[in-house]
């Protein structure tokens, strides 16, 4: 069980003991009711672990959910937009997954465990909706979220250290693959994924093995200069790397108060995600329909000159506003001043150039910028190494 | 190619009815019945060897007339025993209102309730009205902007303008509260208030304080825009209706399969294609209207695997719940009402002596317990239809409020008591009742559950409440009788308008179907 601190009244992860040693400048942040780190120590340099070496990151408040019965797969082939018929065993896919109205509730993970046995992460807590679901499918769906701790391990050295730390022959796991391996009497259960679009794992152990973990990967990574990071940091790796993010750079559909505020898949540029071809899924009719009606807005990567970060900011095509910015970094490694924008249609096709209206403060003297941008025909960052197979050793 | 242009899952009325105007359009219909006659709950049903009784509903007070005439119901055999039947308000001290149209008798009513009593009717007819221009259409839609449900907003519009701005801030004003409250500002004498009540409450699962009922009680006032001022009984029971609507449409090409249980819906992709009997028997048609409630159809029938989640939700929420129950006593003889002579038992007789009977009787419904002393809507159908038992013998049927589906103690050792609670209950306005009693039954919402195949029991395929009438009913996306699912329709009385032998629901319903031709 994920123990609350009573002082703070948050819940904190089975690593919390080794996080708050690290956790040098003490920048908590509150994620789905647990106490994370949003920084260590320097968010540049925990960004640059990522990118250089090994970064870790804390991912146990993720919302897990195991799926398991005979209708398991036609199950979440209902609920989700993507045909999970086609994720193999010991494959991982990213999904997202729709309400009635085609409006994007959340996006996730499935983990094939088995034919029928399937793990499901989530940003929103998902119980409710998933019992929903569940109304006339013989499967049951149990909460893990306690169950398994979790942690990310991102970077070019991230394949070598967990090597190092007992993984053999890690570098053939392809990405997007997982696979178990015995780990101080249990089963430690590793895929190929992250949230950085770098070469990177995400690890899962019982809580009770969660510090060992901790210790043993910091151990075996000390050479790789291994390096826990934040949120803050993680946030300026996945926008450079093009991943939206639930309750950012969409409201997750069923929170919606103001009605038109939800986006659709299609609007989120996830239109790869979404398998018209499957008889049925939440939110078919609605995406069809959008389809034949086109959408309302469009999903778009900004390239913005200067290296003042577009959070917030308005788009203009001439003195006309088109768009706002949900997500804005300046990406170090790419070298790129980065923004998602929500275009309204038909703007946003790639090669568009716009304005951004961006606003900064110094020193309590707020200056507005208006900076050309262009639509970038996908993520910036996206190195090789991302993909490869084996992974290149170090 | 199919067996069927339509098959209708249900042989009720308001399926029977649906059927009947398809195959006037030209359409192939089979009807399936999963009962052994047709009717639904217009039945008849031999519940003690010799004694016949309307064995679900028992009076008729809403049938559209257009209904009789198009259907020639009177050539087919339908035929009425008795017709506009007054009420008759029950008093221990034999102090009896009676209660015809728009006049009152007895119980010392004062002229000002007199007068108050043809000004509320007077009222409530204008509301009644004006609920007919939305009844005898197809709801209109919450969101899209159709014509045709423009057309019936401006006439519902229009309607609430010709009521006058008194009278609309006035329905506006009473929609939202209750009977209880609204018999209180109207009348003084407490046996009307609590008689008129009891129509607000009947079939429902709310007692006289619970909002809606101002609805409901225009809902079942709504009979009088279709020629009635009174309950009427129909020869031979109920089921006689069932066979002259059977009958009719058969006439009309229909084929009407009774013994036939729909287990399931059938479907490609998104388009229904046929249906599966409990035989293993596969029948395919172009389209299935069904009349069964909405949550058997969705739930049982199709399956909520079938449509996407957040139908499946609303459906799910459909209030089904029910608290009311049906006795039948066979009688050796005319029992003897206290102050009461044989052409006042020929009448509608309710037990209902104040609305604070009602509301306590409805309060054990609200922990799943039956009434101490329910409240009741009794039919001596015999004397109207001696036909219905052997000769000098009767049968007494009542409609019981309240009775719950699941009491906790469960109906197996509560049926007996029950039984006799209600059988004292009119033995204290017809003493020695109980010693003429050689048969009795008590249908409890489970049975009538069981029996007639609707969920809960309830009366109208899911509560007639104001989240669940008009544009809302019976959910969204389910409305003006389409489904999500291409080709599959529903036309019993969980669908606008709502329940009751009306069949307006299954009118609609066929119109709406005709109406989209080729196109659905
Ligand atoms: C106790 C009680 C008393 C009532 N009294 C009155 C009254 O006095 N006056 C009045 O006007 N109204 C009364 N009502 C209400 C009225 O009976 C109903 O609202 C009305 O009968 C609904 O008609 P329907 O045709 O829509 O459905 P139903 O009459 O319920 O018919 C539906 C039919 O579908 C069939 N069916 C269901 N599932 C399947 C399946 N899977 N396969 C095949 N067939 C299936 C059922 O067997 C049934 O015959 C009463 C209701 C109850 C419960």
């Amino acid at each position: 069980m994920n123990t609350a601190n009573r002082a703070t009244m948050m819940l904190e992860t089975p690593f919390h003991s080794r996080v708050k040693e690290l956790c040098q400048i003490n920048d908590w942040g509150n994620w789905m009711g647990f106490t994370t780190p949003n920084a260590f120590f320097d968010v540049e340099l925990e960004y640059f672990a990522v990118r250089s070496t090994t970064g870790v990151f804390d991912l146990s408040p993720m919302n897990k959910y195991r799926i398991t019965g005979p209708d398991a797969e036609a199950y979440l082939n209902k609920m989700v937009t993507r045909n999970v018929s086609k994720i193999g065993l010991n494959r991982v896919g990213y999904t997202v997954w729709c309400n009635d109205a085609g409006q994007v509730m959340d996006d996730g993970t499935i983990f094939r465990l088995g034919p029928n046995d399937f793990r499901l992460c989530s940003y929103q807590r998902a119980t409710d909706w998933l019992l929903w679901c569940a109304m006339g499918f013989d499967v049951s769906i149990s909460d893990e979220t306690d169950h398994l701790a979790a942690l990310a391990v991102q970077g070019p050295t991230s394949c070598t250290t967990l090597t190092q730390m007992g993984l053999h022959d890690l570098n053939t796991l392809k990405p997007f693959g997982m696979r178990e391996y015995d780990f101080e009497g249990e089963k430690l259960m590793i895929s190929r994924t992250g949230f950085t679009g770098d070469l990177g794992y995400e690890v899962w152990v019982s809580p009770e093995r969660a510090e060992p973990l901790w210790d043993q990967l910091f151990e075996a990574g000390r050479d790789y200069l291994i390096k826990p990071f934040g949120s803050y940091a993680l946030d300026i790796a996945r926008i450079e790397t093009g991943f939206i993010q639930a309750g950012v750079d969409f409201v997750p559909a069923e929170e919606m108060v103001r009605p038109g505020r939800t986006r659709s898949p299609f609007e989120l540029g996830l239109d790869w995600l979404v398998d018209l071809e499957k008889p049925l899924f939440n939110g078919r009719k609605s995406l069809i329909a959008e389809k034949e009606k086109g959408s309302r807005y469009r999903f778009a990567i900004l390239n913005i000159d200067g290296n003042k970060p577009a959070d917030h900011s308005f788009i203009l095509k001439g003195d006309q506003q088109i768009g706002t910015v949900t997500s804005a970094a300046w990406c170090p490694t790419a070298k790129s001043n980065i923004a998602f924008a929500q275009l309204e249609m038909p703007e946003g096709g790639v090669g568009q150039e716009y304005v951004a209206e961006i606003y900064y403060q110094r020193e309590l003297h707020w200056t507005r910028v208006l900076a050309p941008c262009r639509v970038l025909d996908g993520p910036i960052f996206n190195p090789k190494r991302r993909r490869q197979t084996p992974a290149i050793p170090h | 190619m199919t067996d069927f242009d339509a098959i209708i899952i249900g042989g009720g009325h308001n399926g029977l009815v649906c059927a009947g105007y398809l195959a006037k359009a030209g359409k192939k219909v089979l009807v399936l019945e999963a009962r052994s006659v047709p009717g639904g709950c217009a039945a008849t049903n031999e519940f003690v060897p010799g004694f016949k009784v309307s064995n679900c509903a028992q009076w008729l007070y809403q049938l559209s007339p257009a209904i009789i005439k198009d259907f020639k119901l009177k050539s087919h055999g339908l035929s009425f025993a008795a017709e506009n039947l007054a009420t008759i308000a029950l008093d221990a001290s034999e102090n009896h209102l009676r209660i015809s149209g728009d006049s009152l008798e007895g119980a010392g009513i004062s002229s000002e309730d007199h007068e108050n009593f043809r000004v509320f009717r007077r009222k409530m007819r204008k509301y009644a009205k004006l609920m007919q221009s939305a009844y005898e259409a197809r709801p209109p839609k919450l969101v899209e902007h159709d014509w045709r449900d423009k057309f019936t907003m401006a006439k519902l519009g229009l309607g609430m303008k010709g009521l006058g701005k008194d009278d609309m801030s006035d329905l506006m004003r009473l929609i939202l509260i209750n009977i209880f409250d609204v018999m209180n500002e109207t009348f003084a004498s407490e046996q009307l208030r609590a008689a008129l009540a009891l129509d607000a409450v009947i079939g429902t699962p709310m007692g006289p304080r619970s909002p809606n009922t101002v609805f409901t009680y225009l809902h079942r006032f709504f009979g009088e825009t279709q020629g009635f001022t009174g309950v009427s009984q129909v020869a031979g029971g109920l089921g006689a209706l069932g066979d002259a609507l059977s009958q009719s449409v058969t006439a009309l090409g229909v084929e009407v399969r009774c013994n036939q249980s729909v287990t399931s819906i059938n479907k490609t992709h998104d388009k229904a294609t046929g249906v599966t009997l409990a035989s293993g028997e596969n029948l395919s048609a172009s389209m299935i209207v069904s009349s069964a409630d909405p949550v058997t159809t969705f739930r049982t029938l199709l399956g909520y695997s079938n449509v996407e989640t957040g139908f499946a939700r609303r459906i799910e929420h459909i209030r089904t719940k029910s608290g009311t129950a049906k006795i039948h006593l066979a009688l050796t003889a005319l029992p003897n009402f206290k102050g009461l002579d044989e052409a006042a038992l020929k009448q509608r007789l309710i037990i209902a002596p104040t609305m604070n009977d009602i509301e306590r009787a409805f309060n054990a419904l609200k922990y799943d317990e039956c009434s101490d002393h329910p409240a009741l809507d009794i039919s001596i159908p015999t004397l109207n239809d001696p036909s219905l038992a052997p000769p000098g013998q009767h049968v007494l049927s009542a409609i019981v409020q309240y009775a719950p589906h699941s009491p906790k103690a469960g109906w197996d050792s509560l049926r007996e008591t029950f039984l006799d609670r209600v059988i004292g209950e009119i033995e204290r306005y017809a003493p020695g009742i109980s010693d003429l009693v050689c048969g009795k039954e008590l249908l409890t919402p489970s049975d009538l559950e069981a029996d007639f195949g609707m969920t809960g029991g309830n009366w109208h395929h899911g509560e007639l409440t104001m989240d669940q009438v008009l544009m809302t009913r019976p959910a969204h996306g389910a409305t003006q009788y389409r489904t999500p699912i291409n080709g599959l329709y529903l036309c019993g009385a969980g669908s606008h308008p709502g329940g009751g032998l009306m069949g307006l629901a299954g009118k609609n319903a066929a119109q709406e179907i005709i109406r989209l031709g080729d196109a659905a």
